[in-house]
């Protein structure tokens, strides 16, 4: 008996560790490919210039703009929402009919894909409100797609934080705002931070919701125009933005340049280091922060 | 001074058919008590004997707990705060509470102490810095703590930040201390420690304290409270109840017969 359960220990250690070992090793061969497939494209000329129509030697600077413009933009929407409705459904909700189905709701919002809500933004952020393809139709779209991300990582992030916390504060006789402002939401915050830049990585890398609303072409941007409504500006928000990710699907299907595929290649390079330094940035500052908080060294 | 041994004799919480209900079950049976001023006061029964709850109703902490309802008085100086007219602010800042787990804010030691008193509305930089020490100085921390004022409290070993919880509430400037089993997770020494200063503290504030521990009720409190099954069996001066308990129960409890 002793021995059978001792064998099935053994295979079951080697089973987890063979399929741990898989994921790694499939995670680092696509790295790998992507990254030495596009390493020779990656130069200053590249990151800067923009597309060429018809010939080579066409870079991604406007997409890679827009990517981080459209990304600033999102967060500058999301935030504020999912921030509020997080600390709503931790700390207000009370649990009844209603909040369950707001958790449903947002359930839902979070499993629909891209696509479908690209089409939704279409419909609502570019034709009911007659902007056209944008920035902030991409922006809106984007936020729908994050929000319910979001809002799970607030309301995850406060509820992690021990009770005892909230307890300590309240009797104090510390209301119950300042107890969120000032004892719960810093507790919170590198939960809040690290979720909130693993999202971003997930907004800088998509592409499915912006075709149809930040749209599949970019002016030549005036990098030293900064008016908001002049159309080559980079920042005016209504103006169509191609993102990065947007751009290697439209360069891979219907690219008319020789290099294209050398330009898709470059591009998806440029993406998965910007995804990868997300997450890995993410993590460096989480727990940089925690140490920071919880040491207190403020003033 | 006259003034106060006056008050030293007086009483400063007063309940009346106290009862607390979670949901169906009635964890608190119709209690009536009075708590004397500047003495420590200490409840003992066995676990889910209904001494932490009624503890956590004379500053309202019950109200946290959902579906929890407590009927019945409680007047503190006179006045009943068991009423939503009461503001839980004001109450909780006369009403200060120390809990069994140290539970220090993850923020510096200084900004743990000068957190309530900001909010009460000491707002002056100087005035903070002196309440910081004056709180620090009454919790016997000060001189451990002093020159690391800025570092993290969690830094700190369990039996300080247990000083530091009661440094933090002392700093409102409380009237009636709670402290539920403050020194039960902690090591002997630490526990010397907190015992010693509570009875440092009975000159400035009426404590109320709830021990599993017999001997440390029998060594610090000046009267001792015996609970039983949501019931108050007996309260009386603690050498009187410890050598001459007027209940059957309360002598089998201290005997060590059962709890």
């Amino acid at each position: 008996m002793r021995i059978k359960a001792k064998i099935m220990d053994r295979t079951a250690t080697f089973l987890l560790t063979a399929i741990a070992v898989l994921i790694i090793g499939v995670l680092f061969a696509l790295l790998g490919f992507l990254l030495t497939q596009g390493w020779h494209k990656l130069n200053f000329d590249f990151l800067t210039s923009p597309p060429s129509i018809a010939e080579a030697g066409g870079g991604i600077g406007p997409q890679l703009f827009n990517s981080f413009y459209l990304l600033v933009l999102t967060m500058l929407i999301a935030l504020p929402i999912g921030l509020g409705a997080g600390i709503y459904m931790a700390e207000y909700a009370p649990d009844n009919r209603f909040t369950r189905f707001i958790r449903l709701s947002i359930e839902v919002l979070s499993s629909l894909p891209s696509i479908v809500i690209g089409l939704f933004g279409l419909l609502v952020f570019v034709t009911m409100t007659g902007w056209g393809y944008s920035i902030l139709s991409g922006a809106l779209a984007l936020t729908v797609f994050n929000l319910p991300l979001l809002v799970r990582i607030t309301e995850d992030a406060l509820r992690n934080v021990p009770p005892s916390q909230k307890e300590a504060s309240l009797a104090l006789g510390i209301s119950k705002w300042r107890t969120i402002t000032s004892v719960l939401l810093p507790a919170a915050l590198p939960g809040i931070i690290t979720g909130t830049i693993l999202a971003s990585g997930r907004v800088f890398g998509e592409a499915a919701a912006l075709l149809f609303t930040a749209g599949m072409t970019s002016p030549d941007l005036v990098f030293h125009d900064f008016s908001l409504n002049s159309p080559t500006s980079p920042l005016n928000p209504m103006r169509p933005a191609e993102t990065l990710a947007v751009h290697i699907w439209k360069v891979n299907s219907e690219g008319l340049t020789p290099d294209a595929r050398d330009v898709a290649d470059g591009a998806a390079a440029i993406l998965v280091i910007a995804v990868l330094a997300f997450n890995l940035g993410a993590r460096w500052f989480g727990t940089w922060l925690y140490r920071k908080i919880t040491s207190g060294t403020q003033r | 001074m006259t003034v106060n041994i006056q008050q030293a004799q007086d009483t400063v919480i007063k309940t009346s058919d106290l009862s607390v209900f979670y949901g169906q079950k009635q964890a608190l049976n119709s209690v009536n008590m009075e708590i004397e001023r500047h003495a420590v006061t200490a409840f003992i029964g066995p676990s889910g004997c209904g001494k932490s709850t009624f503890l956590r109703s004379l500053n309202r902490m019950n109200e946290l707990i959902p579906n929890c309802r407590v009927t019945g008085s409680i007047q503190i100086d006179g006045i009943e705060v068991n009423s939503d007219a009461i503001p839980i602010e004001g109450l909780r800042q006369t009403v200060g509470m120390v809990f069994q787990r140290a539970n220090p804010f993850f923020k510096s030691i200084f900004e743990n102490i000068a957190f309530a008193p900001r909010f009460h509305g000491v707002k002056n930089k100087a005035d903070l810095e002196e309440l910081v020490e004056k709180s620090l100085r009454k919790a016997a921390l000060w001189d451990e703590v002093k020159d690391r004022l800025h570092e993290s409290a969690l830094a700190l070993s369990g039996g300080q930040q247990q000083r530091l919880c009661i440094a933090r509430t002392i700093a409102m400037q409380p009237s009636i201390l709670l402290l539920d089993e403050p020194a039960s997770a902690l090591d002997p020494i630490s526990t010397m420690k907190i015992e010693e200063l509570v009875v440092e503290l009975k000159q400035e504030y009426t404590i109320v304290i709830v021990t599993h521990n017999l001997h440390q009720a029998a060594r610090i409190s000046d009267h001792t409270a015996f609970f039983l099954m949501g019931e108050l069996i007996e309260k009386a001066p603690t050498s009187q109840l410890f050598t001459s308990p007027q209940d059957k129960r309360t002598e089998d409890y201290i005997s060590g017969k059962f709890g």
